[in-house]
């Protein structure tokens, strides 16, 4: 066996998608520009795919976006798995249609007879100098429609279980994977685990405070995390990594524990999905709370070009630490926890 | 300047025997819409309700060519296309009335009827969304190897929307056993085909996606069983898509309810006069195919069999409290 340490997040997809395939002849690979003949996908996460299970399994499509969903809703209809790739989140737009009237609602509208187990694979991020049609997470959007899942791996182990998990799941998967992080790599086992979906990581356990988030901005939060260390503070670090169902458990049993609770995320903060948690955990901590529940995302703007604003608009470490520290400011007894 | 690719030049003819099936399959409609106007009329359902009434012939003489594993797309005007592919009146009606009986437990309702084993496998609310579903389901055939066949119904309104044209041009280049079928009835909604429409043959649409296209007389039960003859003979032998473009007419306004003032009168009664499902019942009795008695027993059996698809679902009961927040995911997540 080659000798193996780590890999980024593009392989570890590629890798949990070959091994489902070779497992699983009814799965499917669709896209703009996916097969090997177009180069594997535009960034190579379907590299080789098409090479080694054929060019029926894998297929580079028109740029069709509805009629990308559409094959994949029809064709998992009728017994076949579909791994779409829309090429970036924000054309998910011109498929809504597809996707949440119809993907997410047919099990439902047809009383469970029939039923969409797709992925639609997207990558997008902000920071990579894209400007406002390529940068967009729209998580919020997709997780506030009922049928549809969504996940967001933070690194390549994840990934690599989570698109395994999506793959096997019966409904549709909406698989989220950030621009500015795959080429981050970790160790992953090379015969991969699947990661429940709707599972959150506690990655870190600690006292102070809780820390949840997804996707790259959970690497912030890490870092955040060591920032706040040497302060004393003690946090709990969460990786929601499934959004939709989001892990209510896990974070409220962890904010129970702390008493605070700091959500970031890339997306717009307004509306976002830290809305979304910070008021679950006010009905149900409600008492509990030693302070306000703090939200961040990004302003409610486009994502800017100028390399003077786009860093402006991701969620930094600084503000992850800052809020953290904020969280405790207006904790009872500060000084008496080591801090100010 | 580009040629159409013409279809209908090895159609295969209607025997008597399927004519007067063809002619089941209209009278069944045609009573059908009937009944559901009266029901709707009276208040003893609330639902919307899209008449298909004009259009009989088309689905009737598609059907008559298709197998029960063959598949089709539907729109929300679609009773006529599932009542011709053979989804039993009583869950029909019963799903129409909301009822838990019903093809998908009530929760889909007259405009998402569902009924996989006759082959009604979706009922799309959106216009033009048929067709790239359509598609997906075509391609499981290709792939499966077998020769089943899916038809994509919309109307002459769903040719102007993008879906339409991502759609054609996907089966056209994976050649994908699907057959479009158009339904003109000269109106999409409020608007008259004209104002809307930038080709004066919707079926010319299909010159840019190199499949064969045909206008047919959408009132005309031979002609369109030889037109969709030859679309599913030809993807059933893996040779790809055809557009059909059924010419007929809506003679209601879109929805019931609707006063039709703008539709043109004259062009109305026109229609009318012309209504496919007593010329062609006058055809089969002229040509020795049928006789009066034979015709007026197989309705006078449809009416008995859509008077107890209605009792059974009106006396059927609503879905339980419990199926509210069932079938959002395979498994139940709050
Ligand atoms: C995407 C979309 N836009 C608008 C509507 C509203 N609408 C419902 S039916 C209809 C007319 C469609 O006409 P046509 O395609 O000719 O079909 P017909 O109703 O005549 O059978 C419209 C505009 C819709 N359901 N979906
Ligand atoms: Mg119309």
């Amino acid at each position: 066996m080659a000798n193996r340490s780590k890999i980024t997040i593009i392989q570890a997809i590629n890798e949990a998608i070959a091994q489902a395939m070779a497992a699983d002849d009814k799965i499917l690979v669709l896209g703009e520009d996916v097969a090997d003949r177009e180069g594997g996908g535009v960034v190579g996460v379907t590299r080789g795919l098409s090479t080694r299970f054929g060019d029926d399994r894998v297929r580079s499509t028109p740029i069709a976006e509805q009629a990308i969903m559409g094959a994949a809703i029809g064709a998992a209809i009728n017994g076949y798995k579909p791994v779409a790739e829309i090429m970036l989140m924000n054309f998910t737009t011109v498929a809504m249609d597809m996707i949440v009237n119809h993907a997410a609602k047919l099990r439902y509208m047809s009383g469970g007879q029939t039923t969409v187990p797709i992925v639609i694979r997207m990558m997008t991020g902000a920071g990579i100098a894209s400007g406002g049609q390529h940068s967009d997470f729209l998580e919020a959007w997709f997780a506030h429609t009922a049928g549809i899942k969504v996940v967001a791996p933070t690194n390549a182990a994840d990934a690599k279980g989570l698109m395994l998990s999506a793959i096997a799941d019966p409904d549709p998967v909406m698989f989220i994977e950030c621009s500015r992080a795959y080429g981050n790599s970790c160790e992953v086992p090379e015969v991969g685990e699947p990661i429940p979906i709707g599972k959150a990581s506690v990655v870190q356990e600690g006292t102070d405070v809780t820390i949840v988030s997804y996707s790259e901005i959970f690497q912030r939060a890490i870092a955040a995390a060591k920032e706040l260390e040497k302060d004393g503070v003690s946090v709990e670090l969460i990786d929601l990594r499934t959004i939709a169902p989001w892990d209510r458990e896990t974070v409220i049993a962890s904010v129970r524990k702390t008493g605070r609770a700091v959500i970031a995320h890339e997306a717009v903060r307004q509306f976002g999905v830290g809305a979304e948690i910070a008021a679950t955990l006010q009905e149900d901590l409600w008492g509990e709370l030693k302070a306000p529940v703090k939200r961040l995302g990004a302003p409610y703007t486009s994502v800017p070009f100028s390399q003077g604003l786009e860093p402006l608009f991701i969620v930094s470490v600084q503000q992850i630490v800052e809020a953290a520290r904020a969280t405790i400011g207006t904790a009872a007894a500060p000084v008496a926890m080591g801090i100010n | 300047m580009a040629t159409q690719i013409k279809a209908g030049t090895n159609a295969a003819t209607a025997d008597a025997a399927t004519q007067l099936d063809i002619y089941r399959r209209m009278s069944l409609i045609q009573q059908n819409d009937e009944a559901a106007r009266k029901v709707v009329r009276s208040g003893r359902l609330m639902m919307p309700y899209y008449s298909p009434r004009g259009q009989e012939c088309i689905p009737s003489a598609v059907s008559a060519n298709l197998n029960d594993d063959d598949q089709i797309c539907t729109i929300y005007r679609g009773t006529h296309d599932m009542l011709a592919k053979g989804v039993p009146l009583d869950v029909l009606w019963a799903e129409m009335a909301g009822k838990v009986t019903g093809t998908c437990k009530g929760k889909g309702g007259p405009m998402h009827i569902t009924h996989p084993a006759s082959g009604a496998i979706l009922t799309t609310g959106i216009v033009g969304s048929s067709m790239p579903i359509a598609n997906g389901l075509a391609w499981a055939h290709k792939l499966d190897g077998s020769r089943r066949v899916v038809i994509a119904y919309f109307g002459d309104g769903a040719s102007n929307i993008g879906a339409f044209h991502e759609s054609l041009n996907l089966a056209s280049v994976w050649k994908l056993p699907v057959i479009f079928v158009c339904q003109n009835n000269r109106y999409a909604e409020h608007t008259k085909y004209e104002a809307a429409t930038a080709v004066d043959q919707i079926s010319k649409r299909a010159i840019s996606y190199t499949m064969p296209g045909v206008t047919v007389d959408g009132n005309d039960p031979l002609a369109v069983y030889a037109a969709a003859n030859e679309a599913v003979t030809r993807a059933r032998d893996g040779e790809g898509p055809t557009l059909i473009e059924a010419v007929t007419f809506r003679f209601f306004g879109h929805v019931f309810g609707d006063d039709d003032a703008y539709m043109d009168k004259a062009e109305k009664a026109a229609a009318m006069d012309k209504d496919p499902v007593p010329l062609f019942r006058a055809k089969l009795i002229a040509e020795g195919i049928a006789t009066e008695e034979q015709l007026a027993e197989i309705e006078a059996k449809l009416a008995v069999d859509i008077e107890s698809a209605v009792q059974f679902a009106l006396s059927s009961d609503m879905p339980p409290p419990e199926e509210l927040t069932r079938d959002v995911f395979a498994e139940e997540i709050a």
